[in-house]
């Protein structure tokens, strides 16, 4: 077993993981960033689309050019890097040590660090944590499976494609399909909106002609060696399937884009206390968990729609690190608890110290116009939210909150 | 001494053991023709997984399955340490919540005085959390039977069948039997939709299609199987509800007992419905609304809580033979000589198969007068794949300098090595059978976990296209492919038709 010590261990090179790593790098931290694929990047690595790094980099680019372009600038900054690496496990031993377990093609490598930065990303929902019956056949793929097999080995995996779920995986993955010629014959979509960006919407659907079924589930998948066909409902208020509208859909594939899920096994092991509402852990502005010196960034702390985001929390977290590092802990604060209100499905981080101004990261529950998103005394007009497009909003709460705020809500509320 | 050529038609949990317990003589030259692209796919694959105690088998109305399941049961105990199968012996509480299924219960025990099932006993409320923290308090007491265990069913199939062939019988897959050929009141062997394969002797132990076979052999014409549908669902390993003991329903005149376990992986599993299907549904294996709701109910009657159905990671259903009058039939015929019979073998078949495999060859040396000549050099021990997941750090330190390929992770969800997936490929060709990604899933539970397989698949897939040297694309799931071609197939095919 060969045994290491360094300041910072970040967890999983995507997005999240390699901002992080370069920022504590930057930041003079001892930094080693762990991956447990044989390659760093992450999801990015498998989107050819367009879309990422309006914010972070104020240009357009793909998903591989982004982490690329990540990539490049972490090994400037200088960070150690292991690939086939599997973290097998998280010790706790005190404020200042964690022991992470890492298994690697050479041993076992047990890292001996202050801080732990999580960004193991996310996983995808599946067929069985949805409401479908029937077979379990060849041809059913997660979202993300089917992108991995197209455009990392380019393997073409059906060519009569029904979509579960119209996030935006399942909207990128509905105009692959098409570009490769196969015949998208649906995306299905349990709520009465889209779940995936409005640009998605217009460029993955409404240009290559697919149909998107709005409050409507697949109820049942048919078939013998392969799918063969979807049955198809509409729902009630409560999402229930409505039997007298079911209608069958012929397919030869049916691929799973139904959102995502935190990946925090290893957390919720050691005890990380999670928010329901995320699936993610509970943190505060530095992004720290409820166990001292684990920070989380990423998808693996709220399912975010920019890859953008992702980062921006990775280095948020590194910031935290840093501070964590030279406090021995990070310093006692009047914390002000922050509580999704009206309209809001989460808001993340959950806790502030009214120190400093906030980025905060919220997603409604459902789509709504001409508002304001509240925070006692603070006001920012919003002309339209939807559930599919995360709120950012970098609030300044030294200003904007006294000292009695213990809870604080923040809300969507309507123009007056 | 004669040589028995010996065609044994399917390689589910019956024939395998038979199978097993033949190869240990020189008397016979075992073949097994299997349906299905691998060993154990019907009915083994999907059922609760029980070594029964034998409390609940009635002996005077079914003497010889009593008679049978309490012989597996102690088999079992030496079978799993023999050939390597994941098994625990937890013992099971027969869960009752009034005076009338107490009746009920109650009944068990003088059934298990009559098999000789050792340490059945009641017990009542004031000690029952003692027993099983998790079970429900509402419950007024339990049936307790200790010998009661679980294994790990496809597992079992895989080990026996291994050892099976290590000690020369002979497996072919993707092989359906379509006749029985007779000439002179003798079997002379079997037609296939791979041809025809010469016998002496034709074991029939096909599961949901031994009515098929028992009537191309002309016997038993008026046995008929009834396919009953089961399902199940299979919650996180990380949900805080784990019975330490089995636990089920008291079973009723109505319904059947359903089943809480923690399974030998690791998992919450409730199970099974009891639906009875058409005759020729025997494919059905879907999974239903009904089926779920039901299950969720009879769950939160034995357990003190039901974890919230988010928690579910898998639902299946599998199909159990159910014969007329819930009575095996087991029998070894002079006309046609040959033909042996091991049909209807439903519940408690996986707890008795061993045992019927002893007694198929008793029946066998009585009607055909064979003189068993034990074989010098049989192998007795079989070795499971080897798995990290329950390893200490050091141990798989160990290992990895050993191997490089232990310490490159896979399945993370459930911790199986690169090296693990090669090995049950190596498993996998070795018995005669084309990998598929199923095939090694139940062969090292790589995709049984949170996530299903949607991270792990196609890793699954490419060491698999690496060994065989195939196209990712062809590399079988289950049973069909994983892809159509490569990604500019439908493309190029335009192309094609255009020009």
């Amino acid at each position: 077993m060969i045994e290491r010590k360094v300041s910072v261990m970040v967890v999983g090179a995507g997005p999240a993981g390699i901002a992080a790593a370069t920022k504590a790098a930057q930041l003079g931290l001892e930094t080693v960033l762990v991956e447990n694929r044989d390659i760093l990047g992450g999801i990015p690595l498998q989107c050819v689309h367009p879309g990422f790094g309006l914010h972070y980099f104020k240009e357009d680019m793909t998903g591989c050019e982004f982490i690329h372009r990540l990539i490049d600038r972490m090994h400037r900054a200088g960070v150690e890097t292991i690939v086939n690496a599997y973290v097998h496990s998280i010790e706790f031993y005190s404020q200042l040590e964690k022991n992470v377990n890492v298994v690697t093609q050479s041993g076992i490598l047990r890292i001996n660090t202050k801080t732990v930065i999580y960004t193991a990303g996310a996983r995808e929902r599946h067929l069985f944590e949805l409401n479908v019956h029937g077979d379990r056949i060849d041809g059913i793929y997660t979202a993300g499976e089917a992108q991995t097999i197209m455009d990392l080995y380019g393997v073409l995996p059906g060519k009569d494609v029904v979509i579960i779920g119209s996030g935006d995986v399942g909207l990128i993955m509905a105009r692959r399909f098409a570009l490769e010629g196969a015949n998208v014959k649906a995306v299905i979509e349990i709520m009465p909106y889209p779940g995936g960006l409005l640009r998605n919407i217009v460029q993955c659907l409404k240009d290559f002609n697919i149909p998107l079924y709005l409050g409507h589930a697949v109820t049942e998948i048919i078939g013998s060696k392969r799918v063969e066909a979807v049955k198809v409902a509409k729902v009630d208020e409560d999402q229930r399937p409505i039997r007298s509208t079911e209608f069958e859909i012929t397919c030869d594939t049916v691929v799973i884009a139904a959102g995502l899920v935190p990946n925090i096994d290893l957390l919720e092991k050691i005890g990380v206390a999670v928010d329901p509402r995320t699936k993610g852990p509970i943190v505060n502005e530095y992004l720290e968990t409820s166990i001292p010196g684990i920070f989380a960034a990423g998808n693996a702390l709220v399912v975010n729609d920019l890859v953008d985001y992702a980062a921006e929390q990775g280095e948020i977290a590194a910031d935290g690190a840093k501070i964590y590092i030279e406090n021995c802990g990070i310093p006692t604060r009047n914390w002000t608890r922050i509580k999704p209100g009206r309209n809001l499905r989460f808001v993340v981080p959950h806790y502030v110290s009214r120190e400093r101004d906030v980025v905060l990261y919220a997603r409604v529950q459902k789509p709504e116009r001409n508002v304001y998103l509240s925070i006692a005394n603070f006001k920012a007009k919003m002309l339209s939210l939807r559930p599919a497009e995360m709120i950012r909003i970098k609030i300044p709460f030294n200003r904007i909150l006294e000292d009695n705020h213990r809870v604080i809500s923040v809300e969507v509320v309507p123009y007056e | 001494m004669k040589k028995y050529r010996v065609v044994i038609v399917g390689a589910g949990i019956i024939g395998v053991s038979i199978a097993r317990v033949l190869s240990m003589y020189e008397n016979f030259d075992v073949s097994i023709a299997e349906m299905e692209p691998d060993v154990g796919w019907g009915i083994s694959k999907a059922n609760t997984s029980i070594i029964h105690p034998c409390h609940e088998e009635d002996p005077e109305r079914y003497p010889l399955r009593a008679r049978l399941c309490r012989e597996g049961n102690s088999i079992w105990m030496e079978w799993v340490k023999e050939l390597d199968i994941l098994a625990r012996w937890p013992g099971e509480l027969m869960v009752f919540h009034s005076s009338e299924e107490e009746r009920e219960a109650r009944k068990y025990i003088s059934f298990a005085i009559k098999n000789n099932v050792p340490g059945v006993q009641v017990i009542y409320r004031d000690e029952l959390q003692s027993y099983e923290p998790t079970i429900n308090p509402d419950a007024e007491g339990a049936l307790y039977a200790p010998t009661a265990g679980m294994i790990s069913p496809f597992e079992a199939v895989i080990a026996i069948a291994e050892n099976a062939i290590e000690n020369g019988v002979k497996l072919i897959v993707d092989t359906r039997v379509s006749n029985v050929k007779i000439t002179n009141h003798s079997v002379v062997g079997v037609d296939t939709n791979r041809g025809s394969i010469d016998a002496d002797i034709i074991i029939n132990a096909a599961g949901l299609y031994a009515d098929h076979v028992s009537h191309m052999a002309g016997v038993a014409r008026s046995f008929y199987i009834k396919p009953r549908r089961g399902e199940y669902i299979v919650f996180d390993e990380g949900v805080d509800i784990k019975p330490k003991k089995i636990l089920h329903t008291t079973p009723t005149p109505t319904t059947k007992g359903v089943y809480a376990i923690t399974t030998v992986h690791g998992n919450l599993m409730i199970g099974p419905t009891a639906e009875d299907l058409p005759v020729d549904a025997r494919e059905s294996r879907t999974t239903t609304e009904n089926g779920l709701s039901y299950l969720l109910k009879e769950g939160g009657r034995i357990l003190n809580r039901v974890p919230p159905p988010s928690k579910i990671i898998r639902r299946f259903a599998g199909l159990r033979p159910e014969p007329p009058q819930g009575e095996w039939l087991i029998e070894v015929y002079t006309d046609p000589f040959g033909f042996v019979n091991v049909a209807g073998i439903r519940s408690p078949g996986l707890t008795a198969a061993p045992a019927i495999a002893n007694y198929v060859l008793k029946l066998m040396i009585k009607k055909y007068d064979i003189t068993l000549v034990k074989k010098a050099s049989w192998v007795r021990h079989r070795k499971s794949i080897n798995r990290i997941r329950e390893l200490s750090l050091e141990r798989l330190d160990e290992l990895i300098r050993k191997n490089p390929s232990y310490g490159k992770i896979i399945c993370h969800c459930r911790t199986v090595s690169e090296a693990e997936i090669l090995e049950a490929i190596d498993r996998i060709i070795k018995i005669g059978v084309k990998p598929t990604v199923d095939g090694v899933k139940f062969r090292t539970t790589a995709g049984f976990g949170k996530c299903q397989g949607s991270f792990c698949r196609w890793r699954i897939a490419l060491l698999i296209s690496r060994k065989l040297d195939i196209p990712l694309h062809s590399v079988v799931i289950k049973r069909s492919p994983y892809g159509l071609g490569d990604v500019k197939l439908l493309l190029r095919s335009r192309m094609v038709n255009k020009t």
